[in-house]
Order: structure tokens, then sequence, then C-alpha cells
């Protein structure tokens, strides 16, 4: 009885005093050696793709470079055409993330501001979309894209069109769900005001709404724009024959051949790759937290 | 993803309010401005999602039941409706039952890794002063923001058989049968290796949500348990769990979500599906049957298949996290 009741008062202390707490140096120390492991990859992946050729093959690889090099940067531009594979994918995250962003919101108004029958039934099918594998889609919609080539081209197989599209549809049932914590969040007070100063509904929506949801739309977008960039397996259904339209995840596996992978040039793709998500990430990683947050508590 | 349905019902306006300024608007513009406003709001949206998303699934399920190959596909031969005869193969081949035996055991297994190292890192980081607990943020959000393609690239080559800095390692360490082993030989290592590498990219999202709701947990809590003589696992399961059992459910079905149908890193790191196959998951097997061997029909039935169990691992999951919930 006596250990019990003195085992809650020294945790009590531990509480109120962090700072005595003697394991800390060790959770610290920890932490600390975990994080490097988990940037190592990364770490091995960039300097990979900034060492000589000869380092790369070789039995007895270090973990430095004294003789930085951009030659693989270089072979991956200048003899595969890497430039037009990495412009493809920015073309797709792009229109992605701007269409979704006001699809998305208008949608999240909809649902979020306005009483009609069927809103509850509406809010349900769009968590059930969120639960649809899109991958076993795969096969029905290359069949789809297949019919919609025969009548506009441009968003048919082989176009960046087709991934365009699905990616859009795809990100809309997350996006929609987590605007609309986000726009539940303005008071109905704000809507009330804007309505007695004589702005209609419209005016509303873009003036006061839109920049007000601005840090969802950020969460959002970055998250669209993550989903569109990583894509591998429509970029890989979809473009089929016209190698000029493929997009970075192909254009990197180009580089493992039979005869011996390419590893210089596969890291440097692979940096390239990662590079403008990381920014974007590192950048917005507050929104981006909160982000998350606003859709679970939503 | 569900769970959040219960707490939907509008708990920011109180129910009194709502109804007297629903009253109030519904005499200044009517509710049929209103829905007409949001039938405009919801076009773009849902267009796009009927022709993308629910027309597909429901040519999916139809795709399933018909001999659907090479000569269909490219538009000469007649549909021949078979039934369930699709579902009948993939029943009785033993193929699809080393398929899905894979697909679950490794989605198993990346899920509790990604749970067991994300929980425990946002408990660590709860611990540490801002310094460490920044850097091992950006290391989990530069693994995170890492795409599939480039992670799977790379740990592959930090595995390589010959290139390789891991074998490097552990021959020098005095492992002597490590030097020139291949990784992707071999069913489980191969499999481990792609779990690894799934588990690095996706314990970020479990760590950054379990380390918000912890952080959301006032101290007042914590400090009136340990004054009411709870100990530390006790305070954790009796005080601590409850509170974010609702942020570990999302956790958990997020992570079954992504994990249970892995296709890029499989992919892409046992080129395919590995040797003879060994490495299929449903979603590669899926896509081998269809674009590689021709069979649409099939492949649809396994992507039917996929679907089917993903939805009712949810729903189970959700159902058994509900009946736990009510009884403590």
């Amino acid at each position: 009885m006596t250990t019990a009741a003195r085992a809650p008062k020294r945790g009590l202390i531990g509480r109120v005093l962090p700072g005595k707490r003697p394991g800390r140096t060790l959770a610290e120390i920890t932490t600390v050696l975990v994080a490097a492991t988990i940037a190592f990859p990364l770490y091995w992946m960039v300097l990979t793709a900034f060492k000589p050729d000869g380092q790369i093959q070789s039995t007895d690889p270090r973990p430095w470079t004294l003789s930085p090099t951009l030659e693989n940067f270089r072979q991956v531009f200048t003899v595969d055409d890497f430039g037009r594979y990495f412009l493809n994918s920015v073309i797709v995250a792009g229109v992605v993330v701007l269409i979704s962003l006001v699809m998305s919101f208008l949608a999240a108004v909809a649902l979020t501001r306005f009483r009609f029958r069927g809103r509850t039934v509406l809010l349900i099918m769009i968590l059930v979309a969120q639960m649809v594998p899109v991958e076993a889609l795969t096969i029905p919609l290359f069949f789809l894209m297949r019919s919609v080539g025969s009548v506009a081209p441009w968003f048919g197989l082989n176009h960046l069109g087709s991934l365009i599209l699905v990616h859009l549809a795809f990100s809309l049932p997350f996006a929609i769900w987590m605007l609309r914590g986000f726009v539940a969040a303005v008071p109905v007070e704000l809507e009330e005001a804007a309505t007695l100063d004589g702005a209609g509904r419209f005016r509303f929506t873009w003036q006061v709404l839109f920049p007000l949801v601005a840090p969802g739309l950020v969460a959002m977008s970055v998250l669209s724009f993550i989903h569109a960039w990583n894509d591998f397996l429509f970029a890989k259904t979809f473009i089929i024959s016209a190698t000029e339209n493929q997009t970075l995840p192909l254009a990197i596996l180009v580089f493992f051949k039979p005869t011996g992978n390419d590893w210089g040039a596969i890291m440097a793709g692979s940096t390239l790759m990662t590079i403008p998500v990381l920014v974007f990430f590192v950048f917005v990683q507050r929104h981006l937290v909160s982000g998350i947050a606003g859709a679970v508590k939503a | 993803m569900t769970a959040e349905l219960t707490t939907e019902s509008d708990p920011r306006t109180p129910p009194g309010s709502t109804e007297a300024r629903h009253g109030h608007r519904r005499r200044r513009s009517g509710d049929n401005g209103q829905a007409r406003a949001a039938v405009l709001y919801l076009a773009p949206a849902g267009v796009l999602l009927i022709a993308v998303m629910a027309y597909p699934l429901y040519q999916l399920v139809q795709l399933s039941l018909y001999e659907y190959g090479q000569a269909q596909a490219s538009g000469g031969a007649p549909l021949e409706f078979l039934g369930l005869g699709n579902y009948a193969t993939l029943l009785s081949d033993s193929r699809f039952w080393m398929v899905l035996v894979n697909t679950c055991g490794f989605a198993a297994v990346c899920v509790l890794g990604s749970l067991a190292v994300g929980i425990a890192l946002a408990v660590l980081a709860g611990r540490v002063r801002w310094l460490p607990r920044t850097l091992l943020f950006l290391a989990a959000l530069g693994a995170w923001a890492t795409p599939a393609v480039a992670g799977s690239t790379v740990w592959l080559f930090l595995f390589d058989q010959n290139f390789g800095l891991v074998n490097e390692v552990l021959s020098g360490l005095g492992w002597q049968g490590m030097a020139g082993f291949s990784w992707t030989y071999d069913r489980f290592t191969a499999f481990g290796l792609v779990a690894g590498e799934v588990i690095w990219c996706s314990f970020p999202f479990v760590m950054v949500t379990m380390y918000a709701g912890i952080k959301a947990i006032p101290g007042e809590i914590v400090e009136a348990a340990s004054l009411d003589g709870a100990s530390a696992w006790r305070t954790a399961r009796s005080v601590l769990l409850p509170i974010l059992r609702p942020l570990l459910i999302i956790a958990t079905i997020q992570s079954i979500i992504w994990d249970f149908k892995i296709f890029t890193q499989i992919y892409v790191m046992t080129d395919g599906g590995g040797i003879a196959g060994q490495n299929l998951v449903l979603n590669v097997y899926a896509y081998q049957e269809a674009f590689a061997g021709s069979n649409y029909g099939l492949g649809s039935a396994i992507g039917v298949v996929m679907t089917g169990l993903l939805l009712l691992i949810t729903v189970i999951y959700l159902w058994a996290q509900r009946t736990t919930g009510e009884n403590t």
C-alpha cells in the first residue's frame, strides 16, 4: 500500500518538473539517432546523385564523396530528356491542384452552409468514396479513357488529360471532406453580417469565405499535388506508347537495365522528383499538420 | 473514417439558435434558393465523381462477369457472359490464394509496423526538448514526402546485391555471407525489404496524428489520474488511450487502406511481382492479369475481390472498435 501511495507522488513531481526527469538525456540521444536513421536514405540518395560513377559502381561504398560531380544530372537531362518528363509531371499536378481547389471548395460550401434534402446521404457517399480503392478501377478506367480519346483526344490514352481527369476525381472526396471542417469553423454570424452589408451569396463565398479557409485550401492543395505527382500506376497504364507524355516516375524506371542498373542516373532522377515535394512539404508543414488535424476533428 | 460521422451533428451551432436562424433564412431566400445554389455548387465535383469513379466502379463489376480478353478489347469479338465464372476460376486457382495470403500478411506487417513506430516516436517526441523533436519531425517529414518511386529506388540501392551499403556494412561487421547477398531473391527478404520502405514512408502520418492528439490532452487529466493513485501504465491504458481512441482509429484505418492496396513499391522493388510471381499482391496481380495477360475480365474480378475485402476489413474494425468503446 505504501509503495502504491508513493509511486504516484514521484510521477506527479516528474510532471511538474520535467527538467529533473533522469531519462530525458537518454530519450533525446535516442531521438537524434532515430532522426538520423530516418533521414539516412534521403541523404544516401542525394549523395549518390552527386557521386562520380566510379564511386557508385564500387563494392566499397563510402558515406561521403570528395569529388562531387553533376555528371549524373547532366546525363538524365541531355541523354534522356528528363526536362520534358519533369514538365509533364508539373502540368498534371498543377492543373489537378488548381481545378480541385475550386471544385472541392464549392462542394464543401454547399455541403456545410446550405440546407437541402439529401445532404446527409451525399456526405455519407463522400465518405464511402474515400474508401474506394481507386487502383482497382485501373481496368475500367483504361477502357473509359480509350473511348474518351476517340471523342476528345486530349483526354484519352497517351495524353496528359487522362491523368489529370483521374487524379482530379480521386483527390476530390478527401479534399471536400477536409475543407468541410474549415468552412464549418467560419461562424454563421459572419455570413449574416456580410448579408446585412449587402453582399450576395456569391460575393460572400468568394470574398469572405474563400480567404478565411485558406489554411485548409493550402493543406488540401499539397495533398492533391503529392497524390498526382507520385502516381505511378495510372501513368503506367494510360501512357502506353507516347513516350513524350510520360511522367517522372516512369522515366526513372528507364535506367533499370538488364545489363546493369545506372544507379547514378536513378538517384539523380529520384532526387529531382523528390525535391519539389520536399520543399512543398517543409514550406507548408504547419498548415499540413493543422490541416490534417482539422480534417480529423471535423 | 466513418468514425467521424458520429460526431457529425454540427456541434458548432447550438440547436436552439440554429432553428431560429434557419427559420429566419428560410423566410428570406427560401429553401428552393438554397437547394438550387447547392446543386450549382455541387455539380462540377458531382459530374466528375460520377463519370470517373461511380461509373468505372459499376463497369468493374460488369467486366468481372464477362470473358474479356485481347479479342474483345481490340474490338471485334463478341462478349461472352460468364456469370461468376471468373470468380470460380479465381477460387480454384492456387496462385490466387497465395496472392491473397501475401497481401494480407504483407499489409498486416506494414500496418502494425507503421502504428508501432509512429506511436512510439510520437510518445518519444512528447518527452524531449525542442531541438531533438524538430530534427525528428524534419526527418519524418522527409520520409513522408518522398515519392513512392523515389523511396523504392533508394531502398533498392541501399540493399543492392553488389553495390549496396547494407551488404557492405553487414559483411564488414563480420557477417561474411552478406557480401553479394540478394535481398530480392528470397520471397521473405523481398517482402521484408518492401515492408521496410512502406513503413518508412507511412509511419510519419501516424506519428504526426498521434503527437497532435497527445499534445491536446490537458496536463490536469494526467495529474488527476496520478493523484488518484494510477500508475503510469494504468494512466496510459485507462485515461490516455480512451482519449486518443478516435485518432488511433483514423490512423489505423488509413494505414489499412494504404497498405492493403500497395502497388508502386511492390512493382518497382520486386520488378513486377518478384521471381515467378512470389511477391505478388492483389493489386499487382490484377494489373498483371489484365495488362500483361490480357485477361481483363479476370483482372476485374480480382479488383472486385480487393474492394470487397477492404470494405469488409474496415467495417469489421470499426464495428469491433465501437463495441469495445461502449464497454469501457
